[in-house]
Protein backbone atom coordinates (compact mmCIF):
# COMPACT_ATOMS: atom_id res chain seq x y z
CA UNK A 1 0.00 0.00 0.00
CA UNK A 2 1.55 3.29 -1.02
CA UNK A 3 1.36 6.49 0.95
CA UNK A 4 -1.57 7.94 -0.95
CA UNK A 5 -3.69 4.81 -0.76
CA UNK A 6 -2.88 4.72 2.93
CA UNK A 7 -3.89 8.37 3.31
CA UNK A 8 -7.15 7.77 1.49
CA UNK A 9 -7.98 4.76 3.64
CA UNK A 10 -7.05 6.72 6.73
CA UNK A 11 -9.46 9.50 5.76
CA UNK A 12 -12.15 6.96 4.91
CA UNK A 13 -11.66 5.24 8.24
CA UNK A 14 -11.88 8.51 10.16
CA UNK A 15 -14.93 9.59 8.21
CA UNK A 16 -16.69 6.28 8.84
CA UNK A 17 -15.74 6.46 12.51
CA UNK A 18 -17.10 9.99 12.87
CA UNK A 19 -20.36 8.96 11.27
CA UNK A 20 -20.59 6.00 13.63
CA UNK A 21 -20.01 8.38 16.49
CA UNK A 22 -23.06 10.47 15.59
CA UNK A 23 -25.25 7.39 15.81
CA UNK A 24 -23.49 5.75 18.76
CA UNK A 25 -23.38 8.91 20.89
CA UNK A 26 -27.17 9.05 20.94
CA UNK A 27 -27.33 5.37 21.83
CA UNK A 28 -24.88 5.76 24.69
CA UNK A 29 -26.50 9.01 25.94
CA UNK A 30 -29.94 7.46 26.04
CA UNK A 31 -28.57 4.46 27.87
CA UNK A 32 -26.31 6.43 30.20
CA UNK A 33 -28.87 9.06 31.14
CA UNK A 34 -32.22 7.36 30.94
CA UNK A 35 -31.06 3.78 31.37
CA UNK A 36 -32.90 2.69 28.23
CA UNK A 37 -31.46 0.17 25.78
CA UNK A 38 -32.82 1.42 22.48
CA UNK A 39 -32.65 -1.22 19.77
CA UNK A 40 -34.58 1.01 17.40
CA UNK A 41 -31.75 3.53 17.29
CA UNK A 42 -30.48 2.15 13.98
CA UNK A 43 -33.93 2.70 12.50
CA UNK A 44 -33.49 6.43 12.93
CA UNK A 45 -30.33 6.26 10.82
CA UNK A 46 -32.30 4.41 8.14
CA UNK A 47 -35.19 6.88 8.39
CA UNK A 48 -32.69 9.74 8.03
CA UNK A 49 -31.23 8.27 4.85
CA UNK A 50 -34.67 7.70 3.32
CA UNK A 51 -35.71 11.20 4.36
CA UNK A 52 -32.65 12.62 2.59
CA UNK A 53 -33.54 10.67 -0.54
CA UNK A 54 -37.25 11.43 -0.53
CA UNK A 55 -37.01 15.06 0.60
CA UNK A 56 -34.24 15.85 -1.91
CA UNK A 57 -36.55 14.63 -4.65
CA UNK A 58 -39.64 16.43 -3.44
CA UNK A 59 -37.97 19.65 -2.38
CA UNK A 60 -35.47 19.65 -5.22
CA UNK A 61 -32.38 20.25 -3.10
CA UNK A 62 -30.26 18.36 -0.61
CA UNK A 63 -29.69 21.64 1.24
CA UNK A 64 -33.40 22.10 1.87
CA UNK A 65 -33.89 18.41 2.61
CA UNK A 66 -31.29 18.54 5.39
CA UNK A 67 -32.90 21.11 7.75
CA UNK A 68 -36.37 19.76 6.96
CA UNK A 69 -35.20 16.28 7.86
CA UNK A 70 -33.70 17.54 11.13
CA UNK A 71 -36.95 19.21 12.14
CA UNK A 72 -38.92 16.07 11.28
CA UNK A 73 -36.57 13.80 13.20
CA UNK A 74 -36.64 15.99 16.32
CA UNK A 75 -40.43 15.87 16.16
CA UNK A 76 -40.32 12.11 15.66
CA UNK A 77 -38.04 11.76 18.68
CA UNK A 78 -40.32 13.86 20.90
CA UNK A 79 -43.36 11.89 19.78
CA UNK A 80 -41.72 8.48 20.33
CA UNK A 81 -40.49 9.47 23.77
CA UNK A 82 -43.94 10.64 24.74
CA UNK A 83 -45.74 7.63 23.30
CA UNK A 84 -43.38 4.79 24.20
CA UNK A 85 -39.98 5.46 25.67
CA UNK A 86 -41.05 7.34 28.81
CA UNK A 87 -42.83 4.22 29.97
CA UNK A 88 -39.55 2.32 29.90
CA UNK A 89 -37.52 4.36 32.39
CA UNK A 90 -38.37 2.23 35.40
CA UNK A 91 -38.77 -1.05 33.53
CA UNK A 92 -36.17 -3.76 33.24
CA UNK A 93 -33.96 -4.21 30.21
CA UNK A 94 -35.97 -7.13 28.80
CA UNK A 95 -39.05 -4.96 28.44
CA UNK A 96 -36.97 -2.18 26.89
CA UNK A 97 -35.49 -4.59 24.38
CA UNK A 98 -38.92 -6.00 23.50
CA UNK A 99 -40.55 -2.64 22.96
CA UNK A 100 -37.71 -1.12 20.99
CA UNK A 101 -37.41 -4.29 18.90
CA UNK A 102 -41.08 -3.83 18.13
CA UNK A 103 -40.27 -0.31 16.99
CA UNK A 104 -37.68 -1.70 14.54
CA UNK A 105 -40.39 -3.83 12.95
CA UNK A 106 -42.81 -0.90 12.83
CA UNK A 107 -40.26 1.40 11.21
CA UNK A 108 -39.27 -1.25 8.73
CA UNK A 109 -42.91 -1.80 7.76
CA UNK A 110 -43.62 1.92 7.56
CA UNK A 111 -40.57 2.39 5.35
CA UNK A 112 -41.78 -0.37 3.08
CA UNK A 113 -45.23 1.24 2.81
CA UNK A 114 -43.99 4.81 2.40
CA UNK A 115 -40.85 4.38 0.37
CA UNK A 116 -40.84 0.79 -0.89
CA UNK A 117 -38.06 -1.81 -0.61
CA UNK A 118 -35.78 -0.60 -3.39
CA UNK A 119 -32.22 0.54 -3.08
CA UNK A 120 -31.74 4.21 -3.86
CA UNK A 121 -28.91 6.61 -4.22
CA UNK A 122 -28.71 10.27 -3.37
CA UNK A 123 -26.61 12.54 -5.56
CA UNK A 124 -23.76 14.42 -3.95
CA UNK A 125 -24.86 18.08 -3.84
CA UNK A 126 -23.30 20.10 -6.66
CA UNK A 127 -21.58 22.47 -4.28
CA UNK A 128 -19.47 19.62 -2.85
CA UNK A 129 -19.27 17.41 -5.92
CA UNK A 130 -15.59 18.03 -6.64
CA UNK A 131 -12.50 16.07 -5.74
CA UNK A 132 -9.14 17.08 -4.45
CA UNK A 133 -6.39 15.51 -6.57
CA UNK A 134 -3.68 13.73 -4.61
CA UNK A 135 -1.64 12.24 -7.43
CA UNK A 136 -2.31 11.93 -11.16
CA UNK A 137 -4.33 8.82 -10.48
CA UNK A 138 -5.82 9.39 -7.05
CA UNK A 139 -8.12 12.05 -5.66
CA UNK A 140 -10.31 12.49 -2.62
CA UNK A 141 -13.97 13.63 -2.78
CA UNK A 142 -14.73 17.00 -1.22
CA UNK A 143 -18.07 15.73 0.06
CA UNK A 144 -16.36 13.17 2.32
CA UNK A 145 -14.15 15.87 3.79
CA UNK A 146 -17.17 18.08 4.39
CA UNK A 147 -18.96 15.16 6.03
CA UNK A 148 -16.06 14.60 8.43
CA UNK A 149 -15.87 18.28 9.23
CA UNK A 150 -19.58 18.46 10.03
CA UNK A 151 -19.26 15.44 12.32
CA UNK A 152 -16.31 17.01 14.14
CA UNK A 153 -18.21 20.26 14.63
CA UNK A 154 -21.25 18.41 15.94
CA UNK A 155 -19.11 16.35 18.30
CA UNK A 156 -17.53 19.57 19.60
CA UNK A 157 -20.91 21.19 20.10
CA UNK A 158 -22.17 18.15 21.91
CA UNK A 159 -19.13 18.09 24.17
CA UNK A 160 -19.64 21.76 24.96
CA UNK A 161 -23.35 21.25 25.62
CA UNK A 162 -22.82 18.39 28.02
CA UNK A 163 -19.71 19.63 29.81
CA UNK A 164 -20.07 23.37 29.89
CA UNK A 165 -23.69 24.46 29.79
CA UNK A 166 -26.22 24.53 32.60
CA UNK A 167 -28.44 22.28 30.51
CA UNK A 168 -25.63 19.74 30.26
CA UNK A 169 -25.10 19.88 34.03
CA UNK A 170 -28.82 19.23 34.55
CA UNK A 171 -28.66 16.29 32.16
CA UNK A 172 -25.70 14.78 33.98
CA UNK A 173 -27.36 15.45 37.34
CA UNK A 174 -30.51 13.72 36.11
CA UNK A 175 -28.46 10.71 35.09
CA UNK A 176 -27.04 10.44 38.59
CA UNK A 177 -30.13 11.12 40.72
CA UNK A 178 -33.49 11.63 39.09
CA UNK A 179 -35.47 12.38 42.24
CA UNK A 180 -32.99 14.93 43.56
CA UNK A 181 -32.85 16.69 40.22
CA UNK A 182 -36.62 17.10 40.22
CA UNK A 183 -36.60 18.37 43.77
CA UNK A 184 -34.31 21.16 42.64
CA UNK A 185 -37.09 22.42 40.37
CA UNK A 186 -36.02 20.79 37.13
CA UNK A 187 -38.67 19.28 34.88
CA UNK A 188 -36.97 16.01 34.18
CA UNK A 189 -39.67 14.75 31.82
CA UNK A 190 -38.96 17.60 29.43
CA UNK A 191 -35.23 17.13 29.91
CA UNK A 192 -35.38 13.42 29.06
CA UNK A 193 -37.65 14.04 26.09
CA UNK A 194 -35.12 16.54 24.74
CA UNK A 195 -32.19 14.17 25.23
CA UNK A 196 -34.06 11.41 23.43
CA UNK A 197 -35.02 13.72 20.58
CA UNK A 198 -31.39 14.87 20.36
CA UNK A 199 -30.28 11.24 20.04
CA UNK A 200 -32.86 10.56 17.35
CA UNK A 201 -31.91 13.70 15.45
CA UNK A 202 -28.20 12.84 15.57
CA UNK A 203 -28.80 9.34 14.21
CA UNK A 204 -31.17 10.58 11.51
CA UNK A 205 -28.76 13.37 10.58
CA UNK A 206 -25.97 10.82 10.26
CA UNK A 207 -28.22 8.83 7.90
CA UNK A 208 -28.98 11.95 5.88
CA UNK A 209 -25.40 13.02 5.34
CA UNK A 210 -24.28 9.43 4.76
CA UNK A 211 -26.87 8.94 2.01
CA UNK A 212 -24.77 10.53 -0.80
CA UNK A 213 -21.73 8.33 -0.01
CA UNK A 214 -23.50 5.04 0.65
CA UNK A 215 -26.61 3.64 -0.91
CA UNK A 216 -30.00 3.97 0.75
CA UNK A 217 -31.32 0.47 1.43
CA UNK A 218 -33.80 -1.26 3.78
CA UNK A 219 -31.33 -3.07 6.03
CA UNK A 220 -29.02 -0.12 6.67
CA UNK A 221 -30.48 0.59 10.11
CA UNK A 222 -29.77 -2.83 11.54
CA UNK A 223 -26.31 -2.89 10.05
CA UNK A 224 -25.34 0.37 11.73
CA UNK A 225 -27.08 -0.60 14.98
CA UNK A 226 -24.87 -3.64 15.46
CA UNK A 227 -21.68 -1.72 14.79
CA UNK A 228 -22.87 1.05 17.11
CA UNK A 229 -23.45 -1.41 19.93
CA UNK A 230 -19.87 -2.56 19.41
CA UNK A 231 -18.80 1.10 19.67
CA UNK A 232 -20.82 1.71 22.83
CA UNK A 233 -19.52 -1.44 24.50
CA UNK A 234 -15.90 -0.71 23.61
CA UNK A 235 -16.16 2.94 24.62
CA UNK A 236 -17.82 2.13 27.91
CA UNK A 237 -21.60 2.24 28.25
CA UNK A 238 -22.82 5.78 28.85
CA UNK A 239 -19.53 7.48 27.99
CA UNK A 240 -19.74 9.95 25.11
CA UNK A 241 -15.97 10.47 25.08
CA UNK A 242 -15.51 6.70 25.04
CA UNK A 243 -17.92 6.47 22.12
CA UNK A 244 -15.79 8.96 20.19
CA UNK A 245 -12.57 7.03 20.80
CA UNK A 246 -14.21 3.69 20.06
CA UNK A 247 -15.99 4.94 16.94
CA UNK A 248 -12.72 6.20 15.45
CA UNK A 249 -10.95 2.96 16.29
CA UNK A 250 -13.74 0.86 14.82
CA UNK A 251 -13.83 3.06 11.73
CA UNK A 252 -10.13 2.51 11.19
CA UNK A 253 -10.11 -1.20 12.04
CA UNK A 254 -13.02 -1.83 9.70
CA UNK A 255 -11.60 0.23 6.84
CA UNK A 256 -8.10 -1.17 7.01
CA UNK A 257 -9.41 -4.65 7.77
CA UNK A 258 -11.01 -4.60 4.34
CA UNK A 259 -7.95 -3.54 2.39
CA UNK A 260 -5.05 -5.13 4.18
CA UNK A 261 -4.26 -8.72 3.33
CA UNK A 262 -2.79 -10.41 6.33
CA UNK A 263 -0.74 -13.55 6.27
CA UNK A 264 -0.58 -15.62 9.44
CA UNK A 265 1.55 -18.74 9.32
CA UNK A 266 1.28 -19.03 5.58
CA UNK A 267 -2.51 -18.65 5.76
CA UNK A 268 -3.84 -15.71 3.80
CA UNK A 269 -6.70 -13.94 5.50
CA UNK A 270 -8.86 -12.56 2.76
CA UNK A 271 -10.35 -9.10 2.85
CA UNK A 272 -13.74 -10.81 2.64
CA UNK A 273 -13.21 -12.22 6.10
CA UNK A 274 -12.28 -8.81 7.40
CA UNK A 275 -15.91 -8.08 8.25
CA UNK A 276 -15.03 -9.92 11.43
CA UNK A 277 -12.20 -7.59 12.31
CA UNK A 278 -14.25 -5.23 14.47
CA UNK A 279 -15.66 -8.11 16.53
CA UNK A 280 -12.22 -9.54 17.08
CA UNK A 281 -11.14 -6.05 18.08
CA UNK A 282 -14.06 -5.79 20.52
CA UNK A 283 -13.16 -9.12 22.10
CA UNK A 284 -9.57 -8.00 22.60
CA UNK A 285 -10.59 -4.66 24.14
CA UNK A 286 -13.06 -6.32 26.47
CA UNK A 287 -10.51 -8.86 27.66
CA UNK A 288 -8.20 -6.00 28.42
CA UNK A 289 -10.77 -3.55 29.83
CA UNK A 290 -14.11 -5.21 30.56
CA UNK A 291 -15.79 -1.92 31.40
CA UNK A 292 -14.79 -0.24 28.18
CA UNK A 293 -12.00 2.07 27.15
CA UNK A 294 -12.88 5.28 28.93
CA UNK A 295 -15.02 4.27 31.87
CA UNK A 296 -13.38 4.88 35.20
CA UNK A 297 -13.63 1.89 37.44
CA UNK A 298 -16.24 2.61 40.12
CA UNK A 299 -15.89 1.66 43.83
CA UNK B 1 -42.16 39.43 58.09
CA UNK B 2 -45.79 38.68 57.26
CA UNK B 3 -47.46 35.88 59.20
CA UNK B 4 -49.16 34.44 56.09
CA UNK B 5 -49.36 30.71 55.67
CA UNK B 6 -46.71 29.21 53.45
CA UNK B 7 -47.66 25.55 53.56
CA UNK B 8 -50.93 24.08 54.65
CA UNK B 9 -51.29 20.32 54.60
CA UNK B 10 -54.63 18.86 55.71
CA UNK B 11 -55.60 15.28 56.49
CA UNK B 12 -52.58 13.69 54.86
CA UNK B 13 -52.76 9.92 54.43
CA UNK B 14 -49.72 8.36 52.82
CA UNK B 15 -48.99 4.76 51.90
CA UNK B 16 -46.10 2.68 50.68
CA UNK B 17 -47.98 0.10 48.66
CA UNK B 18 -50.45 -1.41 51.11
CA UNK B 19 -48.77 -0.12 54.25
CA UNK B 20 -50.50 2.91 55.68
CA UNK B 21 -47.82 5.23 57.06
CA UNK B 22 -49.39 8.65 57.67
CA UNK B 23 -52.80 8.73 59.33
CA UNK B 24 -54.40 12.08 58.67
CA UNK B 25 -51.73 14.67 59.46
CA UNK B 26 -52.45 18.39 59.61
CA UNK B 27 -49.37 20.48 59.18
CA UNK B 28 -48.90 24.22 58.73
CA UNK B 29 -45.80 26.33 58.13
CA UNK B 30 -46.02 30.10 58.26
CA UNK B 31 -43.64 32.56 56.64
CA UNK B 32 -40.39 32.97 58.49
CA UNK B 33 -41.17 30.13 60.87
CA UNK B 34 -38.73 27.41 61.88
CA UNK B 35 -40.33 24.06 62.64
CA UNK B 36 -38.68 21.17 64.44
CA UNK B 37 -40.14 17.90 63.21
CA UNK B 38 -39.32 15.11 65.64
CA UNK B 39 -40.10 11.51 66.46
CA UNK B 40 -38.35 8.18 66.78
CA UNK B 41 -37.14 6.13 63.83
CA UNK B 42 -39.78 5.06 61.38
CA UNK B 43 -42.52 7.35 62.73
CA UNK B 44 -43.12 9.01 59.36
CA UNK B 45 -41.07 12.21 59.36
CA UNK B 46 -39.43 11.61 55.99
CA UNK B 47 -42.71 10.33 54.60
CA UNK B 48 -44.48 13.53 55.62
CA UNK B 49 -41.80 15.63 53.93
CA UNK B 50 -42.07 13.55 50.77
CA UNK B 51 -45.84 13.92 50.69
CA UNK B 52 -45.48 17.67 50.84
CA UNK B 53 -42.77 17.68 48.18
CA UNK B 54 -44.74 15.63 45.67
CA UNK B 55 -42.23 12.79 45.89
CA UNK B 56 -44.81 10.52 47.51
CA UNK B 57 -48.23 11.89 46.56
CA UNK B 58 -50.65 11.43 49.48
CA UNK B 59 -53.62 9.16 48.88
CA UNK B 60 -55.94 11.46 50.78
CA UNK B 61 -55.65 15.01 52.03
CA UNK B 62 -54.43 18.22 50.44
CA UNK B 63 -51.24 20.24 50.25
CA UNK B 64 -51.42 23.95 49.57
CA UNK B 65 -48.47 26.26 49.04
CA UNK B 66 -49.43 29.92 49.50
CA UNK B 67 -53.03 28.84 49.07
CA UNK B 68 -52.39 27.11 45.75
CA UNK B 69 -53.29 23.44 45.60
CA UNK B 70 -50.20 21.36 44.85
CA UNK B 71 -51.48 18.09 46.27
CA UNK B 72 -50.37 15.73 43.54
CA UNK B 73 -48.18 18.18 41.66
CA UNK B 74 -44.88 17.05 40.14
CA UNK B 75 -41.93 17.55 42.51
CA UNK B 76 -40.40 20.20 40.25
CA UNK B 77 -43.55 22.34 40.58
CA UNK B 78 -43.37 22.19 44.35
CA UNK B 79 -39.71 23.15 44.16
CA UNK B 80 -40.54 26.03 41.82
CA UNK B 81 -43.05 27.27 44.39
CA UNK B 82 -40.06 27.99 46.63
CA UNK B 83 -39.77 24.78 48.62
CA UNK B 84 -36.19 23.52 48.90
CA UNK B 85 -35.30 20.02 50.03
CA UNK B 86 -32.14 18.65 51.56
CA UNK B 87 -32.84 14.91 51.74
CA UNK B 88 -31.57 12.26 54.09
CA UNK B 89 -28.27 11.04 52.71
CA UNK B 90 -27.67 14.42 51.05
CA UNK B 91 -28.13 13.73 47.36
CA UNK B 92 -25.18 15.59 45.89
CA UNK B 93 -24.33 14.68 42.31
CA UNK B 94 -21.01 12.82 42.56
CA UNK B 95 -20.39 13.10 38.83
CA UNK B 96 -20.53 16.91 38.92
CA UNK B 97 -17.95 19.27 40.37
CA UNK B 98 -18.77 21.45 43.38
CA UNK B 99 -19.31 24.42 41.13
CA UNK B 100 -21.48 22.45 38.71
CA UNK B 101 -23.57 21.10 41.59
CA UNK B 102 -24.32 24.72 42.49
CA UNK B 103 -24.69 26.21 39.03
CA UNK B 104 -27.11 23.55 37.78
CA UNK B 105 -29.60 24.45 40.51
CA UNK B 106 -29.23 28.23 40.65
CA UNK B 107 -32.28 30.25 39.71
CA UNK B 108 -34.29 33.22 40.94
CA UNK B 109 -36.80 32.49 43.68
CA UNK B 110 -40.54 32.15 43.41
CA UNK B 111 -41.03 35.93 43.44
CA UNK B 112 -37.97 36.68 41.33
CA UNK B 113 -35.58 37.25 44.26
CA UNK B 114 -31.89 36.68 43.57
CA UNK B 115 -30.46 37.23 47.04
CA UNK B 116 -28.47 34.03 46.92
CA UNK B 117 -25.68 34.08 44.39
CA UNK B 118 -22.69 31.83 43.91
CA UNK B 119 -20.53 34.40 45.71
CA UNK B 120 -22.82 34.64 48.69
CA UNK B 121 -22.98 30.85 48.92
CA UNK B 122 -19.19 30.71 48.94
CA UNK B 123 -19.06 33.44 51.61
CA UNK B 124 -21.41 31.37 53.75
CA UNK B 125 -19.50 28.15 53.11
CA UNK B 126 -15.85 29.16 52.57
CA UNK B 127 -14.80 25.48 52.51
CA UNK B 128 -16.73 25.00 49.32
CA UNK B 129 -14.86 27.80 47.63
CA UNK B 130 -11.60 25.96 48.33
CA UNK B 131 -13.09 22.84 46.74
CA UNK B 132 -14.76 24.58 43.82
CA UNK B 133 -13.38 22.31 41.11
CA UNK B 134 -13.39 19.10 43.08
CA UNK B 135 -15.75 16.31 42.08
CA UNK B 136 -18.76 15.79 44.34
CA UNK B 137 -17.47 12.38 45.39
CA UNK B 138 -14.18 13.82 46.67
CA UNK B 139 -15.84 15.78 49.48
CA UNK B 140 -15.98 14.85 53.16
CA UNK B 141 -19.40 14.19 54.71
CA UNK B 142 -19.54 17.68 56.18
CA UNK B 143 -18.57 19.32 52.91
CA UNK B 144 -21.19 17.29 51.08
CA UNK B 145 -23.80 18.51 53.53
CA UNK B 146 -22.67 22.11 53.07
CA UNK B 147 -22.86 21.64 49.33
CA UNK B 148 -26.44 20.36 49.49
CA UNK B 149 -27.49 23.28 51.68
CA UNK B 150 -25.67 25.83 49.52
CA UNK B 151 -27.22 24.27 46.43
CA UNK B 152 -30.80 24.70 47.62
CA UNK B 153 -30.10 28.21 48.88
CA UNK B 154 -29.17 29.11 45.30
CA UNK B 155 -32.75 28.30 44.31
CA UNK B 156 -33.67 31.32 46.48
CA UNK B 157 -36.30 29.37 48.42
CA UNK B 158 -38.96 30.52 50.87
CA UNK B 159 -38.78 27.27 52.79
CA UNK B 160 -35.83 25.05 53.52
CA UNK B 161 -36.56 21.43 54.42
CA UNK B 162 -33.67 19.61 56.09
CA UNK B 163 -33.95 15.89 56.76
CA UNK B 164 -31.26 14.72 59.20
CA UNK B 165 -28.78 17.28 57.96
CA UNK B 166 -26.27 16.64 60.74
CA UNK B 167 -26.52 12.86 60.81
CA UNK B 168 -23.19 11.12 60.79
CA UNK B 169 -21.16 14.33 61.00
CA UNK B 170 -18.35 14.97 63.46
CA UNK B 171 -19.57 17.15 66.37
CA UNK B 172 -17.56 20.18 65.29
CA UNK B 173 -18.86 19.96 61.73
CA UNK B 174 -22.41 19.51 62.99
CA UNK B 175 -21.93 22.61 65.14
CA UNK B 176 -20.82 24.54 62.10
CA UNK B 177 -23.96 23.46 60.25
CA UNK B 178 -26.17 24.56 63.14
CA UNK B 179 -24.42 27.93 63.22
CA UNK B 180 -25.17 28.38 59.53
CA UNK B 181 -28.79 27.30 59.99
CA UNK B 182 -29.18 30.03 62.63
CA UNK B 183 -27.66 32.46 60.17
CA UNK B 184 -30.07 31.39 57.43
CA UNK B 185 -32.99 31.70 59.85
CA UNK B 186 -32.06 35.33 60.42
CA UNK B 187 -32.55 36.04 56.71
CA UNK B 188 -36.24 35.19 57.09
CA UNK B 189 -36.30 31.87 55.25
CA UNK B 190 -38.71 29.39 56.84
CA UNK B 191 -37.48 25.92 57.60
CA UNK B 192 -38.53 22.47 58.65
CA UNK B 193 -35.74 20.72 60.49
CA UNK B 194 -35.73 17.00 61.17
CA UNK B 195 -32.90 16.06 63.51
CA UNK B 196 -32.12 13.65 66.34
CA UNK B 197 -30.39 16.36 68.38
CA UNK B 198 -33.24 17.65 70.54
CA UNK B 199 -31.35 20.47 72.23
CA UNK B 200 -30.05 21.86 68.95
CA UNK B 201 -33.48 21.65 67.32
CA UNK B 202 -35.31 23.20 70.25
CA UNK B 203 -32.78 26.04 70.35
CA UNK B 204 -33.61 27.11 66.79
CA UNK B 205 -37.29 26.18 66.37
CA UNK B 206 -40.33 28.41 66.83
CA UNK B 207 -42.61 25.41 66.94
CA UNK B 208 -42.11 21.67 67.32
CA UNK B 209 -44.13 18.75 66.07
CA UNK B 210 -43.73 15.19 67.28
CA UNK B 211 -44.93 12.28 65.18
CA UNK B 212 -45.79 8.86 66.51
CA UNK B 213 -46.82 6.18 64.02
CA UNK B 214 -47.90 8.68 61.45
CA UNK B 215 -49.88 10.92 63.78
CA UNK B 216 -49.13 14.23 65.48
CA UNK B 217 -48.91 13.71 69.24
CA UNK B 218 -47.44 17.07 70.22
CA UNK B 219 -47.36 20.53 68.76
CA UNK B 220 -45.96 23.55 70.58
CA UNK B 221 -42.98 25.80 71.19
CA UNK B 222 -39.74 24.63 72.71
CA UNK B 223 -40.44 25.94 76.22
CA UNK B 224 -43.74 24.07 76.35
CA UNK B 225 -42.01 20.93 75.14
CA UNK B 226 -39.17 21.21 77.65
CA UNK B 227 -41.78 21.53 80.39
CA UNK B 228 -43.15 18.09 79.48
CA UNK B 229 -40.36 15.67 80.37
CA UNK B 230 -42.72 12.69 80.07
CA UNK B 231 -43.49 13.59 76.41
CA UNK B 232 -39.78 13.91 75.72
CA UNK B 233 -38.99 10.61 77.34
CA UNK B 234 -41.87 8.70 75.74
CA UNK B 235 -41.56 9.97 72.19
CA UNK B 236 -38.00 11.15 71.76
CA UNK B 237 -36.10 9.12 74.32
CA UNK B 238 -34.54 12.29 75.74
N1 LIG C 1 -39.80 2.98 50.55
C1 LIG C 1 -40.52 2.44 51.58
N2 LIG C 1 -41.27 1.33 51.36
C2 LIG C 1 -42.00 0.78 52.36
N3 LIG C 1 -42.04 1.25 53.60
C3 LIG C 1 -41.31 2.35 53.87
C4 LIG C 1 -40.52 2.99 52.88
N4 LIG C 1 -39.91 4.06 53.43
C5 LIG C 1 -40.31 4.08 54.71
N5 LIG C 1 -41.15 3.07 54.99
C6 LIG C 1 -41.81 2.79 56.27
O1 LIG C 1 -42.64 3.89 56.59
C7 LIG C 1 -42.53 4.22 57.95
C8 LIG C 1 -42.13 5.68 58.09
O2 LIG C 1 -40.83 5.86 57.56
P1 LIG C 1 -40.09 7.25 57.50
O3 LIG C 1 -38.89 7.07 56.67
O4 LIG C 1 -41.06 8.29 57.11
O5 LIG C 1 -39.69 7.44 59.01
P2 LIG C 1 -38.77 8.55 59.67
O6 LIG C 1 -39.57 9.12 60.77
O7 LIG C 1 -38.23 9.46 58.64
O8 LIG C 1 -37.63 7.65 60.29
P3 LIG C 1 -36.04 7.87 60.39
O9 LIG C 1 -35.81 8.64 61.62
O10 LIG C 1 -35.53 6.48 60.50
O11 LIG C 1 -35.60 8.56 59.16
C9 LIG C 1 -41.54 3.26 58.55
O12 LIG C 1 -42.25 2.24 59.21
C10 LIG C 1 -40.79 2.70 57.38
O13 LIG C 1 -40.43 1.37 57.61
MG1 LIG D 1 -36.37 9.78 57.90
Amino acid sequence: MDTYTFLIQLLNGIQYGLLLFLVASGLTLIFGIMGVINLSHGSFYMVGAYLAWSLSQHLGSFWIALPTGIVLSVALGMLLEWLFIKHLYRRDHLQQVLLTYGLILIFSELRSILWGDDVHSVAVPALLAGSIPLTEMLSYPVYRLWLSLVCVILAGLMYYLIQHTKLGMMIRAGASNREMTQSLGINIDVLYRSVFALGVALAAFAGMIAAPVSSVFPGMGNQVLIVCFVVVVIGGIGSVKGAMAAALLIGLVDTFGKVVEVEIGGLRILPELAGMSIYVFMAIVLLWRPEGLLVRRQH
Amino acid sequence: MSDGTLIEARGIHAYYGASHVLHGIDFVVRRGETIGLMGRNGMGKTTLLKSILGLLPPRAGSVRVRGIDLTRAAPFRVARAGIAYVPEGRGIFPNLSVKENLVMAARPGHDGRTEWTLDRAFDTFPRLRERINHGGQQLSGGEQQMLTIARVLLTNPDLLILDEATEGLAPLVAQEIWRILHQIRETGISSIIVDKNFSAVSAISDRNIILVKGQVVFEGDSDTLRAQPETLRAHLGV
